[in-house]
């Protein structure tokens, strides 16, 4: 059996961002990969965030494969074909090393970033399944794979298997995934002559944007649509609850289309060819729904950590930064020779110092708040594109009229106590 | 666009071996919703009316594992499949 320092699970960016630290202290690792090479397996909308890449792969942007720097960010409230929107666009955003995110598609990028593992010194073994975890009494030693005489041995395992948990499960770390807890999403890779894509969007030659839409781009369902910029297509996708759905009876593939039919969006698509069509699974039970992060020679990190932050549509860099602290923590606590749940624990501890849990410990109650109250999704952009229909509006009807006019239709869809307690309950959420 | 014209455009290495069971067919005689064979974003599962159970196409699956977190009775047993098989992403 051959064995290693450090055994990672799955290579996407957690995964590589781990082995690229772990192996960069010394350490003897391997990333193993069920598909043909990193990235083949790996899906996500398409944003990677500077700042946290940066960290994994100093100076990524001169060399890895990107496709926009995001430039503008817009948000979109639907209501059948009406839409507000409201946007944030800074062209410095687009010049190194001012980026602050860029599209990538992951098929192209996770291959750079795997690249990136092998120069730190890191083994990609690829075409093969980690099945369980190899134990020695109760001590994790290494991992079962899918190939005859599999066995690998490893002081210590980082599962970085994605959404779908099922080691961090058989190592009793993570529980079954729950329908409330999970977003299902689908997108489409439409191919579009840059030149389109940049009048479409009002963009330089090298800039990109991405627009996020909520109300009726979900059908009201918890969740959001989004259309990003790549150099030559658009990645336009949708996700919501899987238990939102199940109890809709919504299709993904439909309701894809759906927002597909929007006027504002077929218009940003129009003439565009679909050259791929995607599916995926989201962790967004937040904090609360975050595993048990460690035990002795093992740790969690990324999707399978449920480290993401659905608000502000944070997942990737997460991953990374949960990644590399992981691999730092087991060179460490190999080098020390104590890779006991104790030694471990210095994982959860640089966690709660950093970004990764304290965002995703201020936004706690903030999908419970939703989920309690489907009708913010629902009714909220339907009140503001009447408001601002009626506001715009030039017909006669004075000002001060229009004034009480939104007051009352926003009364009418929602009491004036149903107001004020949705703006308490909000702001108590996020407090 | 249908949704058979999209699936067409994803690249498989598709396995002889099946990574997805239903576990207990009497449990979806029962089952109301039959959520499986609408969630799955690759209309994998299928009502068979004439041999009263869910097909599977399990060829086409694009290995999101929602059909998984979405059956009530927790009757569908789905896996990866092998290393190296099922869909590989064009772009990610």
């Amino acid at each position: 059996m051959e064995n290693f320092d450090v055994i990672v699970v799955g290579g996407g960016p957690a995964g590589l961002s781990a082995a690229i630290s772990a192996a960069k202290a010394g350490m003897k690792t391997a990333v193993i990969e069920r598909g043909d090479y990193p990235g083949t397996k790996n899906v996500m909308g398409g944003v990677l965030y500077t700042q946290a890449t940066n960290e994994v792969a100093p100076d990524f942007w001169k060399e890895a494969p990107l496709e926009r720097p995001v430039i503008e960010q817009r948000y979109a409230f639907l209501s059948k074909d009406e839409i507000l929107t409201a946007g944030y666009r800074d062209p410095a955003w687009g010049q190194a090393p001012n980026y602050n995110a860029h599209t990538v598609l992951r098929v192209k990028f996770d291959r750079w970033l795997a690249d990136q593992a092998i120069k730190a010194g890191a083994m990609i073994i690829t075409e093969t399944l980690v099945e369980d975890l190899l134990y020695h009494g109760d001590d994790v030693v290494g991992v079962r794979t899918g190939r005859s005489e599999g066995d690998l041995g490893a002081k210590v395992v980082i599962i970085a298997e994605g959404a779908n948990n099922f080691l961090a499960c058989k190592a009793g770390l993570a529980k079954p995934l729950r329908p409330e807890n999970m977003a299902v999403v689908v997108k489409e890779i439409i191919e579009l002559p840059p030149e389109k894509i940049e009048d479409r969007f009002c963009l330089e030659p090298h800039e990109g944007a991405t627009i996020e839409l909520f109300g009726d781009s979900t059908a009201g369902m918890m969740g959001t649509s989004f259309i990003y910029t790549n150099k030559n297509s658009i990645s336009v996708g949708v996700g919501a609850m899987v238990n939102s759905m199940s109890e809709k009876g919504w299709s993904p593939n439909d309701l894809l289309e759906h927002l597909k039919a929007k006027p504002y969006v077929k218009r940003l698509l129009q003439g565009g060819e679909t050259k791929e069509y995607l599916a995926h699974l989201i962790p967004e039970g937040g904090y609360n729904t975050i595993p048990k992060l460690y035990r002795q020679g093992v740790m969690v990190v990324g999707d399978t950590a449920m480290f993401v932050n659905g608000l502000n549509r944070e997942g990737s860099n997460l991953a990374m930064i949960s990644g590399k602290i992981a691999g730092n923590v087991a060179a460490e606590a190999i080098k020390s020779g104590d890779i006991s749940a104790q030694g471990m624990s210095v994982y959860e501890t640089r966690l709660r110092d950093s970004f990764v849990i304290k965002d995703l410990y201020k936004f706690r109650k903030l999908m419970p708040f939703i989920e309690a109250n489907p009708h913010l999704l629902g009714e909220y952009p339907e009140i503001l594109n009447q408001a601002a229909r009626m506001y715009f509006t030039a017909d006669g009807t004075p000002k001060a009229k229009v004034f009480s006019n939104i007051m009352d239709m926003a009364f009418k869809k929602r009491t004036k106590s149903g107001l004020v307690k949705d703006m308490f309950n909000a702001w108590r959420a996020l407090k | 666009m249908k949704l058979d014209d999209k699936l067409y455009l994803v690249r498989f290495n598709t396995d002889k071996l099946n990574h997805i069971k239903i576990a207990n067919g009497e449990l979806c005689l029962k089952c109301k919703d039959k959520v499986c064979t609408f969630i799955c974003p690759a209309h994998v599962y299928d009502w068979d009316e004439e041999e009263n159970r869910i097909s599977v196409g399990y060829e086409g699956c694009l290995e999101c594992g929602t059909c998984r977190v979405a059956c009530p009775s927790g009757n569908i047993k789905w896996d990866y499949p092998r290393g190296g098989f099922g869909v590989s992403w064009k772009n990610g």
